[in-house]
């Protein structure tokens, strides 16, 4: 029970979890013929990025990046804070994912609106 | 025969991560000591209470460091605003009206939003006003104020936006985030420079020009958004 | 640590589980609330690994946002995957002329 490596595990689970959910995006992108399943992919892909880089940044038994009162103080003492730039960059790539799955979504309902169909391979023109 | 194939290059594309993934540890302290940083990362956790005194310190990235970076993280998402609203555009037929056909919504659901929705827009101006002191900030709280908004449109039909007074939010946030970075530009040196006062860790009007910068961010994202959602959600139905 | 690491490795099977029901089912609407449930466990696990400020802006912008456009977006198109829209014979030549008139 002693000799079980936690980080070992934690790495597996979460490392596994972000590039399955990269995968799992990918394959929906290439083989689904609905471009609704194929925007839901793209979010999919999306989400396992961000898990990545998160747990990239992590710090085993490290606090979140705020300080308390006594803030400066325990940065002198050596206590670890997990890396702030992974989760800025994750922020600023969330609320810009936001953007293109609504640009995205316009151009599918617009799309609809001319060919009656959401399947590209029901549509036959290249012109709208 | 293309199922092969996509499942041969996932397998490529899941081999090739593996590789450099297997290389990091995960939870591996590496970012130095504080004293001698070797990471942005942990000069940034080193320098912000002392030169910002902000308690936040992805506020303080996200404001301060990379401010440039966020003013044009807003333009992409006023130019998502506005491509939507044209994409979506389409002139009204002769006798076509804007009345919806669908039901009216249930009268719990009518009286409960309407009890809660000042209470989102409350919670929403709290995240964004303690941005630089509890988790949250500009993009948060608009988020968080662009569902109370949501929550009114779909339980009232006839709740629609003043698109005019958004337009003025969005605009005005975006002129006082730029005339900010500006005028760091004429009393400092560069552009986005930190040129009030910082106060002092932990207080409300601490961190100079952070806090104005994120309150600005915080109307302008919750206007795009309440336009989105005002656009999408005024499609005639079919 | 063995609460932290249960939670963590449940969190991500269960993850997987809901992104693959989210591809694998045909009906759309379906698909999207199992986009969001994966949206609002990913914030769990933002929170778990010391990110607050992330765990907010996807349980805002993840969980209620993004679902409700795609909620919009297939009311305003097809619900099912598989379906192929079927018109009449008086559709389909009224198209058909349609589109001979553009060519």
């Amino acid at each position: 029970m002693e000799n079980i490596d936690f980080n070992q595990i934690l790495s597996i689970a979460i490392y596994g979890s972000a590039v399955g959910l990269i995968l799992i995006g990918l394959y929906a992108v290439l083989m689904k013929k609905h471009l609704t399943k194929i925007i839901i992919g793209l979010s999919i892909i999306d989400a396992g990025i961000h898990l990545l880089f998160i747990a990239i940044g992590y710090i085993s038994n490290g606090t979140s990046p705020i300080f308390s009162e006594k803030g400066i103080s325990l940065v002198s003492e050596g206590t670890k804070m997990v890396d702030p730039v992974p989760q800025a960059l994750v922020l600023t790539a969330i609320v810009i994912g936001f953007g293109v799955t609504a640009v995205a979504l316009s151009l599918v309902i617009r799309l609809y609106r001319h060919h009656q169909t959401a399947r590209i391979d029901q549509i036959k023109t290249l012109k709208w | 025969m293309r199922k092969l194939l996509v499942l041969f290059l996932l397998a490529v594309i899941a081999f090739s991560l593996y590789k450099p993934l297997s290389t990091i540890e995960f939870g591996a302290d590496r970012m130095g000591s504080i004293e001698n940083p070797t990471t942005v990362g942990a000069y940034y956790l080193s320098k912000t209470p002392s030169e910002l005194s902000v308690a936040n310190v992805i506020t303080a990235i996200v404001v301060n460091y990379r401010g440039f970076d966020t003013l044009g993280e807003v333009s992409v998402l006023f130019l998502a605003a506005t491509g939507l609203g044209s994409i979506l555009y389409r002139r009204r037929k002769e006798g076509e009206h804007s009345i919806s056909i669908s039901k009216p919504s249930s009268q719990l659901l009518q009286a409960g939003s309407k009890l809660i929705y000042p209470a989102i827009l409350v919670l929403g101006a709290y995240v964004f006003i303690h941005g630089h002191l509890t988790p949250g900030g500009g993009f948060q709280g608009g988020a968080i104020i662009a569902t109370g908004i949501l929550l009114m449109m779909m339980s009232y039909k006839d709740f629609h936006l003043n698109h005019t007074v958004l337009t003025w939010i969005e605009s005005l946030a975006g002129i006082t985030f730029a005339t900010i970075g500006i005028a760091g530009l004429i009393v400092g040196k560069t552009f986005l420079e930190n040129f009030m006062p910082i106060g002092t860790l932990n207080d409300l009007f601490s961190g100079g020009i952070i806090p104005i910068i994120y309150i600005a961010v915080g109307f302008k994202v919750a206007a795009e958004l309440a336009g989105v959602l005002d656009t999408l959600l005024s499609i005639k139905e079919k | 640590m063995i609460l932290f690491t249960i939670s963590i490795v449940v969190l991500a099977v269960i993850l997987i589980g809901v992104a693959v029901y989210a591809v694998m089912q045909k009906d759309l609407l379906f698909a999207v609330i199992a986009t969001g449930v994966m949206s609002l466990i990913l914030s769990v696990l933002f929170f778990l690994m010391q990110a607050p400020d992330v765990a907010l802006t996807e349980a805002a912008i993840g969980i209620a946002l993004t679902t409700i456009i795609f909620v919009i977006t297939i009311r305003n198109t097809s619900r099912r995957e598989d379906e192929v829209p079927i018109l009449k014979e008086s559709d389909a030549s009224e198209m058909d002329d349609k589109q001979k008139a553009k060519i």
